[in-house]
């Protein structure tokens, strides 16, 4: 059996873990068995509805001591239920809170973990899973060896896929070991599209010469629904927060689509972005590296590009 | 206070990758090594921070690595770690390479076990979540902000759309990134001083490991870009919808 593992945050279930349910339904499938989640805490999402995505059947341990994150805790209890439900493969989302949990999660259950995963593991001799290397510089396929096998996969690499069906449901009970940790403080930046689960992302550079010409990648991310990103430079010097810092000492991020504005294209910078599907560069600089790794290019002013390109997009969603 | 802190040796960022041996090895041809960024600027940094505030405090630094590792020990220990442990031995398996550094952790009852969020190569963020495993200890990922008070720790972790701060009571593990602490340079004192500093090499437990690679592949390559003059944005916009259907 496939168990699944399906991420919350103030009682919601993540984007994320609807790409991990319909990884983890195809993998079943490939394998001839049946796709099993399992929830920890309580959310107010339809749950019989997750059948939508292929799952069919949530084990949940709804016990509100767990609607806080906790690593140890939740490799505890995940470890309880993998057993108890005689799971064979374990996905997780290569996410925040999956990164933390599914290597402890493994080490448990005396299995082989690949994270980052970017398709379908080959069973066709073995367990062959292919991830991302070298932060995006190369891919390697990896045989896990062990009876027992876990996988995370990277965020928008397998996409959300629906079909028919309904879930059926089956409450976990089990004892709750003590927290490890106390969240006592949540500050989350309001209206703003979380970085690593955004389709598009819109990312500025040292051509914009400062902080206060932010504005005009504002705008282009806004009318795109865009999450806003930056390269390193732009995150040291404190024109934008660090969590926007993307590239190979930074967040890697994969969406349908990158906008890079003012940007170079290092190497550094490049590895974390070149996993995205489409790469657009704005830059003035017809020799910047950028354009080698893009697929559509304007070699321009930014200032004059940028919002004349968040007005076309304006009028042709109009 | 003892804090011990994950140093793993990574490529260069600026190296080109290639694969030999029928895309099975890394080929390490012309690779210049260094301390893999997150490990050096915001684990080790702010283990030294929290050494400068509490003088009393050691800093034990551990590498899974055969004897090529040294020379970035030496840099790890330039920077400011009193002494470093090598487990001699090379693994692209991350269970053994938790399991060794596990079984040092054990024998020298740290309070603190600081990595970086993950290495720039294997790029698999398993080292500190393992470790939290083969413990049993409290676990905080990809923390960008720590301070300790006594045997306690407050630690804030990046969520998405935001952070989240968490108190715990050491020993525990932190894996850190930006935010965390500033880059630093080693200064000659430290470089001069490192030469002498303790450098203990230890044989490896043996582990089974769990994984094992088949083969490497680089990216295709991209097609080549099409250029849209500046003054024509409006086929931009077409051609992202329409060819690229990206919104
Ligand atoms: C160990 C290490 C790790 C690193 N990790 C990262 C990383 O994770 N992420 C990262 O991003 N970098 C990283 N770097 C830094 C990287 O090498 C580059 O220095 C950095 O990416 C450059 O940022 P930039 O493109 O914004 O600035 P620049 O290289 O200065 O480029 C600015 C660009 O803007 C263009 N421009 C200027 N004015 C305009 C205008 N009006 N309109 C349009 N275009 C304009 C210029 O032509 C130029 O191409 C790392 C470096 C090292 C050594």
């Amino acid at each position: 059996m496939v168990l699944i593992y399906i991420d919350q945050a103030e009682q919601q279930i993540k984007k994320s873990s609807l790409e991990a349910i319909s990884y983890g339904a195809a993998l079943a499938k490939q394998l001839g068995v049946s796709a099993e989640g399992i929830l920890l805490g309580t959310v107010t999402d339809d749950l019989a509805g997750l059948g939508k995505y292929g799952l069919q059947k949530l084990h949940q341990v709804s016990d509100a001591n767990l609607n806080h994150f906790d690593a140890k805790l939740f490799t505890q209890v995940l470890t309880e239920a993998a057993k108890a439900a005689n799971a064979s493969v374990l996905v997780f989302a290569h996410n925040l809170n999956g990164k933390a949990i599914a290597p402890a999660v493994a080490v448990k259950l005396n299995a082989g973990i690949v994270t980052g995963a970017n398709s379908l593991p080959d069973t066709s001799n073995g367990f062959t899973v292919t991830k991302t290397v070298f932060s995006g510089k190369a891919f390697a396929q990896i045989n896990i060896d062990t009876p027992v096998k876990v996988i995370s996969i990277n965020q928008n690499c397998f996409g959300v896929h629906m079909q028919e069906g309904t879930c059926a449901l089956e409450a976990l009970s089990m004892a709750i070991p003590a927290a490890s940790i106390k969240v006592t403080a949540t500050h989350k930046v309001d209206g703003e599209v979380p970085l690593t689960e955004a389709n598009i992302v819109v990312s500025g550079g040292r051509g914009l010469k400062g902080p206060e010409n932010w504005g005009i990648i504002e705008d282009l991310a806004k009318v795109l629904g865009a999450a806003t990103a930056c390269s390193r430079p732009v995150s040291d010097s404190d024109w934008r927060p660090h969590h926007e810092h993307v590239g190979q000492t930074g967040v890697q991020v994969a969406p349908n689509l990158y906008i890079a504005v003012g940007i170079s294209g290092a190497i550094q910078h490049l590895a974390g972005v070149n996993r995205s599907k489409t790469i657009v560069v704005i830059n003035k600089d017809p020799e910047a590296p950028f354009f080698k790794a893009a697929d559509y290019g304007i070699v321009g002013d930014a200032f004059e590009v940028v919002p004349a390109l968040t007005a076309a997009i304006q009028k042709s969603k109009a | 206070m003892k804090l011990l802190v994950c140093i793993s040796k990574t490529p260069d960022t600026t190296s080109k990758i290639a694969f030999t041996e029928g895309n099975t090895k890394f080929d390490e041809n012309g690779v210049q090594w260094i301390i893999n960024p997150y490990d050096e600027w915001y684990a080790l940094v702010r283990a030294i921070e929290i050494k400068e505030q509490d003088p009393a405090a050691t800093i034990h630094l551990v590498t899974v690595g055969e004897a090529d590792a040294e020379p970035i020990i030496r840099k790890a220990l330039a920077l400011g770690g009193d002494e470093a442990i090598r487990i001699n031995m090379q693994s692209n398996d991350s269970f053994v390479v938790a399991s060794q550094i596990a079984a040092i952790a054990k024998e020298g009852a740290y309070d603190l076990i600081l990595t970086g969020k993950e290495t720039i190569d294997y790029n698999s963020a398993c080292i500190g979540s393992m470790l939290s495993g083969l413990l049993d200890l409290p676990f905080v990922s990809l923390a960008n902000h720590m301070v300790l008070n006594g045997n306690t720790a407050s630690v804030k972790r990046e969520i998405e759309g935001g952070e989240e701060t968490c108190e715990l009571t050491l020993p525990a593990i932190v894996s850190c990134q930006k935010g965390m602490a500033e880059q630093r340079i080693p200064n000659m004192r430290g470089i001069m001083a490192a030469r002498t500093k303790p450098l203990k090499v230890v044989e490896p437990i043996a582990v089974q490991a769990t994984t094992s690679i088949k083969t490497y592949d680089l990216p295709p390559a991209k097609s080549g870009v099409k250029l849209v003059a500046s003054d024509n944005v409006d086929e931009l916009v077409r051609l992202l919808k329409e060819e690229a259907k990206a919104f």
